[in-house]
């Protein structure tokens, strides 16, 4: 082992030790991807904040559905808190059970409060990860709210020390100094298409961006296995064979009119 | 109803309140010197001023009557736990067993006065046996405390009209000879009964205390209720909260000797200048833990849009649990499960004292194939059975639902082929999106016994972009149906 291998594993044990975590992966959540959880040396520490941040406004489901996958992993049939600011629901839409339920977790294990503003978001959400009781606390405030600094982060990382509750904080904003112990980026990504170039399943790529423990920057690219329930890798995307592409060999994009030809015209409309 | 301050018009001058009845403007209502001058109730307005030219008249307004009657019965409340309404201007209070708390009916009813005087009303009172005689007395009589057993002697003299039964039964009856309650008692109630029917006979043994009936309160008495009356005003926070402190004990040993819990505490204060302020503190699950309940009533105040104003301060507070519920004896569970479901509800009761009962929520399946209707959300407090069991997908397919979802839905420009195919890139929020992959169309139909006649048919697609994003679209209607082309909108948002 060269010395900046024993250098990294070392800082880890003692970013665990100072957590109070104990080491035999039982205080870890696992993403259940071995190359990933073997980096993180286990998984996510349970008993901490984490930070998911949606790379764009239309990762927004992607991020919140990684957040939906490790809470739901951390809880272990716990009910989960998820505490969401109102006017979330006209920029992203409301959370939708169904699909919940078709993402592989139970809708009624989950607690959900709408909260009006900021500081309900911060002070739900810091309430319920003191709550032992829970599985996971899932905080979703609106954009950089002013009240979300170092001092709130840092006040629900005490909390979920002290419950051990793992708290995620999930965001769509320029991530913000923190006292988190992980930050994260996630994108949606391709998947893997099924018959018929149907879209498979659930595709992300998931950037460290942070680590308390000094893990650097690393990307993987995960699935997500609803009937497993966990993340799994996602191989290299098949070669996407786009309707697109394939549409002009045959088909008019425009219009046409159905006239003297006796071929079935196939005919593209625009509406609005 | 005539209040004494609300016009410009002094005490002693006469003034009328008017409304519109049978096609003119009549007077509703009289101040006493206008009623001394010889005008009554019920007399056109042209009528009234042909005598008094220069007679202020006001527009009566019955529905601001009815809420300062129904303030005064909240006020009353300190009184009595059983206060009724008997409109339009007058209010009956069951005391039964509350009048010695006050030192005896007399000064139980000079109390009354002396608060009825002090919030500048007119009023008349009257203590009998039963709801109908006290009213009768208090209208028609001359008041006062009719003595057990005396309602009979004290409601004779009274006229006809203190029946309170229809005009046209008074009218009939007077011209019949008979004048007073009396005449009529005396008479056989077979005759009376064969002529009037019998709603008159129940009422007038009513009247006389021959038959009682209760009140129908206006707020039906709580199972549980205790009170605190204070000898002078009580504007102290710390001296509320031990008040309060002391009424929730209280409250707990009483629940706890029915071996029940409360699911609802409602904490009334009675300020002194008459305003009553109720504070309610919802429970997920019957309680009487003390301590807790406390804890909740703390959250409560705390977050109060508007706090809790003493003013000159409260005379009495008033913890009522109109929500009881059987409760067994606590016993130390072994199971750990157990007792963290206890401290998830306690966290429940927390964020619903704080932030409300319509915030905390829980998702509830519903029994339909609509998408829009297939989910609510419920709140968390709320008792409800399962209603439907959710979807169970299909191993190995990918999610067929959305995990967000837009209500209502997002329009979107789109270019589809037709007549049903998926779109092949439509614009949304003015990004345009490439389609990489897509499945469908599902066709789900609206349910027209909900959504009136005719709604388009959507037909439903999982489209993927190039980027990766996995979208919800679907079409209303038809391409080759009618005139009108049919629009696209986006749903929802895949993971």
């Amino acid at each position: 082992m060269n010395r900046t291998a024993t250098l990294a594993a070392l800082r880890r044990r003692l970013a665990g030790l100072a957590s109070g975590d104990m080491p035999d992966g039982h205080g870890r959540v696992a993403f259940g991807l071995p190359e990933l959880d073997g980096h993180l040396d286990g998984g996510l520490v349970r008993a901490a904040l984490h930070e998911i941040y949606a790379a764009g406004a239309a990762d927004v489901p992607a991020a919140t559905a990684v957040a939906l996958g490790l809470a739901w992993r951390a809880a272990h049939g716990r009910p989960i808190l998820w505490v969401r600011q109102d006017r979330l629901a006209a920029e992203a839409g409301n959370p939708y059970p169904p699909g919940l339920a078709e993402f592989g977790l139970d809708p009624s294990r989950f607690l959900f409060m709408a909260a009006p503003d900021a500081a309900a978001v911060l002070r739900a959400g810091a309430e319920g990860a003191r709550c032992a009781a829970l599985g996971a606390v899932l905080i979703e405030p609106l954009g950089s709210p002013r009240l979300l600094d170092l001092t709130a982060s840092r006040r629900l990382v005490l909390a979920a020390q002290t419950s051990g509750v793992m708290t995620v904080l999930l965001r769509m904003a320029q991530p913000s100094p923190s006292a988190a112990q992980t930050r994260w980026l996630v994108v949606g990504r391709p998947s893997r298409a099924l018959e018929a170039n149907a879209p498979g399943a659930p595709a992300f790529t998931l950037r460290l961006l942070r680590h308390r423990g000094g893990l650097g920057e690393q990307e993987w690219h995960v699935e997500w296995n609803r009937d497993a329930g966990s993340f799994r890798s996602a191989a290299e995307p098949s070669v996407a064979r786009s309707i697109g592409d394939s549409a002009p060999l045959s088909r008019p994009l425009a219009p046409l009119p159905a006239g003297g030809s006796g071929d079935p015209v196939v005919a593209l409309r625009r509406t609005a | 109803m005539i209040r004494s301050s609300p016009c410009a018009v002094p005490r002693d001058r006469p003034f009328v309140l008017i409304g519109k009845d049978r096609g003119a403007l009549r007077l509703s209502d009289c101040n006493r010197p206008a009623l001394a001058l010889g005008l009554t109730p019920g007399m056109t307005l042209a009528d009234a001023r042909a005598r008094i030219p220069d007679l202020p008249a006001f527009q009566a307004d019955p529905d601001a009557d009815r809420m300062l009657l129904e303030r005064v019965a909240a006020y009353c409340d300190r009184f009595t736990p059983l206060v009724a309404l008997d409109p339009p201007h007058g209010l009956t209070l069951d005391i039964t067993g509350c009048a010695h708390l006050f030192g005896g009916e007399a000064r139980l009813m000079a109390l009354v006065g002396r608060c009825m005087a002090a919030a500048g009303l007119d009023h008349r009172t009257a203590i009998a046996g039963t709801p109908q005689s006290a009213q009768a007395m208090a209208r028609f009589g001359r008041g006062g405390i009719v003595p057990p057993g005396g309602d009979e002697a004290a409601i004779r003299p009274l006229p006809l009209i203190a029946l309170g039964v229809q005009a046209e039964t008074v009218t009939a009856l007077t011209r019949a000879g008979l004048k007073t309650i009396g005449d009529l008692a005396d008479r056989r109630p077979e005759t009376l009964a064969a002529r009037f029917g019998e709603a008159l006979i129940v009422q007038l043994r009513r009247l006389l205390g021959r038959e009682d009936v209760r009140i129908t309160p206006l707020r039906p008495p709580p199972d549980c209720v205790v009170e605190r009356h204070f000898p002078d005003p009580v504007t102290l926070a710390s001296a509320l909260e031990d008040a309060i402190s002391g009424l929730v004990q209280e409250a707990a040993r009483i629940l706890e000797r029915r071996g029940e819990g409360g699911r609802l505490f409602e904490i009334a204060f009675f300020r002194s200048d008459g305003a009553v302020r109720r504070l309610a503190i919802e429970t997920g699950r019957p309680s009487r833990d003390a301590a807790a309940i406390l804890r909740l009533w703390r959250e409560r105040a705390d977050t109060l849009a508007d706090p809790l104003d003493p003013g000159f301060g409260f005379d009495a507070i008033k913890l009522a649990v109109p929500l009881c519920e059987p409760l067994d004896e606590v016993q130390t569970s072994l199971d750990r499960r157990h007792a963290e479901d206890h401290e998830v509800l306690e966290l429940v009761d927390r964020l619903v004292a704080r932030f409300g009962r319509d915030r905390v929520l829980r998702f509830a399946a519903r029994d339909t194939h609509d998408p829009r209707r297939q989910a609510v959300m419920v709140p968390a407090t709320a008792r409800v059975e399962p209603a439907a069991p959710w979807p169970e997908p299909q191993v190995g397919d990918p999610p067929g639902r959305p995990i967000q979802i837009f209500e209502p839905p997002q329009p979107i420009e789109t270019l589809a082929e037709v007549p049903d195919g998926p779109p092949l890139r439509f614009r949304w929020r003015r990004v345009v999106h490439e389609i990489a992959r897509a499945e469908g169309p599902e066709r789900i139909a609206p349910e027209w016994w909900r959504d009136g006649p005719q709604p388009p048919m959507r037909d439903y697609y999982r489209v993927e972009d190039a980027q990766g994003h996995r979208f919800w679209v679907f079409r209303a209607g038809l391409y080759d149906t009618g005139a009108e082309p049919p629009r696209w909108f986006l749903h929802g948002l895949f993971a």
